[in-house]
């Protein structure tokens, strides 16, 4: 669990972070959003103390983390940032055994972690294992920064805008794996970007933030249904709310269930559990229809979903 | 191994041809007809060019160690205060001719070896200043942030990313400045000190072209070998690192 209590962080004159109160659950991602320079950022590395704060307390786990050694501390917060920081001189396995190198971990022990987190975010241990980060792509060497970061096992995990400068698909497939991983691991986890679309999808909580001040720090579907201000209202965009509503959750939230899997009749048009209920109202606009059956990963019939409950959810 | 073959080739060389040139009267005799002493025979060329080897050695072993903890000083927190002074000194002492750094050290030093490794240690440090503050402070800053982020300490990002990332370009100045010192050590002669440019400067003095060809080739010669001992080090520090 981490709590900042009072924070307030100036640089010379400007304000950079106001008096901000923020309980961060254990388990839990909280995204920080707000557009550039509204301190989210700054509150980040205060966390790790990369930045010292002006006044207020910062507790990890009921500790002042002042009290703490800030490398000891460091070791145990995984950190990514936008333009990765990976150590150009390098190879990719270094990269990431570099906190299990400064913990002391045995040499098996650290290769084998490597080579499961190359593993666990889609690279190939033979092959990528032995690049350079110039050798990579832009994507790849965000998955490397990401499991550089997981790499000592942290208990924390600190976020900098990881994807915010990745195409909108290879962000997208980062996103997806991000909800994997933390399906998994169940880190608790900080997570900074000026994206509301990503906090909306990666956030058990998200934090609004504006000016150095936290506006509104809330569920992703408490702040689409209930803006605190204007200015929340402005950043989650009017328009298309209902529609990240929907996006939120997930056809087998809403379906109703067969008793038992029914085998689907192939080529017909069908809904993944796992897919949106924004998909499965986008499906059935594309093919005009009130109902459709939702599959398994397997492939079989467990539920069908239509429209009306559909519509009822955005109320 | 084919890495060290050219600088090899040049050291060889340059040896051979101070153990023989002793035996090309005819010709030298060719370039300067006019006298018998066609060779320059006040000292052997070996002594020259160990006692030249020498000064060289010794003025970058010191400048290295000077410059390179004063560019690292500089960029650490605690010194970034004196940072734009180093840096001015660096860049202002690049505009002082090397000779002249000679003549100002005979009036405080005396003649001799003294004066000439105190200027040569004096100049050689300027380049190597520049691109050690040139290499660390070429270092992505995001490097530097996750570096520290990840839970390293100043000293191990020091030494496990600022220096291998920036080593080849502090290198590079080294290389510079041995090359500049090479030559500088040869105009030691004129303030008595005992390098390959006592040829070259007896050559002048009498008149003697023979004289200073002997000194020239051999300076050159140690120049290109130098050289190439420099470019390989550059390759191997990228194979290492």
């Amino acid at each position: 669990m981490i709590e900042l209590k009072g924070v307030t962080r100036r640089f010379g004159e400007a304000v950079a972070v106001d008096n901000i109160d923020l309980t961060i659950e254990t388990g839990e991602v909280c995204v920080l959003v707000g557009s550039s320079g509204c301190g989210k950022s700054t509150t980040l590395r205060m966390i790790n103390r990369l930045l010292p704060r002006t006044s207020g307390e910062i507790l990890v786990d009921g500790e002042d983390i002042n009290k703490a050694d800030p490398e000891a501390l460091r070791l145990n917060m995984g950190y990514a940032i936008q333009s990765t920081g990976l150590f150009p001189h390098w190879t990719v396995a270094r990269n990431i055994g570099v906190v299990p190198t400064l913990l002391k971990w045995p040499v098996q022990k650290r290769d084998e972690r490597v080579t499961e987190l190359l593993a666990l975010l889609g690279l190939d241990p033979e092959t990528d294992a032995r690049k350079y980060p110039h050798q990579l792509s832009g994507g790849q060497a965000q998955r490397v920064g990401v499991a550089r970061a997981l790499a000592g096992d942290p208990n924390i995990l600190l976020m900098d805008e990881p994807f915010g400068a990745l195409d909108a698909i290879t962000r997208e497939n980062l996103q997806q794996e991000m909800l994997r991983i933390q399906r998994q691991l169940n880190k608790t986890t900080v997570f900074v970007t000026h994206d509301i679309d990503e906090a909306l999808k990666l956030a058990s909580r998200i934090a609004v933030m504006d000016q150095g001040r936290i506006i509104q720090h809330d569920t992703p579907e408490a702040i689409l249904r209930r803006p605190a201000s204007a200015f929340v209202e402005n950043l989650i965009g009017k328009g298309d709310r209902g529609l990240k509503l929907l996006a939120l959750r997930t056809v087998s939230d809403l379906m109703e269930r067969h008793p038992e899997p029914r085998h689907s009749e192939p080529g017909s048009d069908s809904l993944n559990e796992s897919d949106s209920l924004r998909i499965a109202l986008s499906m059935m606009l594309w093919t005009n229809t009130e109902k459709l059956p939702v599959l398994d990963a397997t492939g079989a019939e467990v539920g069908i979903i239509n429209r009306e409950q559909l519509m009822k959810v955005g109320a | 191994m084919r890495l060290w073959l050219t600088p090899v080739i040049w050291i060889g060389s340059l040896c051979a041809l101070a153990a023989l040139l002793p035996t090309m009267t005819p010709l030298f005799s060719w370039v300067e007809s006019g006298t018998d002493n066609l060779i320059y025979t006040r000292d052997s060329f070996y002594t020259l060019l160990q006692s030249h080897i020498w000064l060289v050695l010794a003025s970058a072993t010191m400048g290295t160690l000077v410059a390179v903890s004063a560019g690292i000083f500089v960029t650490r927190p605690a010194g970034r205060d004196f940072m734009p002074l180093v840096s001015q000194i660096a860049s202002i002492g690049q505009t002082v001719p090397p000779v002249a750094v000679l003549a100002l050290a005979v009036p405080a030093m005396g003649f001799g070896e003294k004066p000439t490794l105190f200027a040569l240690v004096l100049y050689g440090l300027l380049p190597i200043l520049r691109n050690t503050l040139a290499g660390l402070g070429g270092i992505n800053p995001a490097v530097l942030d996750s570096a520290k982020g990840m839970g390293m300490s100043s000293v191990q990002v020091l030494f496990k990313v600022e220096l291998p990332l920036a080593g080849r370009v502090i290198l590079a100045g080294i290389r510079t400045s041995v090359t500049i010192n090479i030559a500088t050590a040869a105009i030691g002669s004129t303030i008595g000190a005992r390098t390959l440019g006592d040829p070259v400067i007896a050559g002048l003095v009498n008149g003697n072209t023979a004289y200073v060809l002997q000194g020239a080739i051999l300076i050159g010669l140690l120049a290109l070998a130098t050289d190439g001992v420099f470019e390989a080090l550059e390759r191997a520090w990228d194979k290492l690192r």
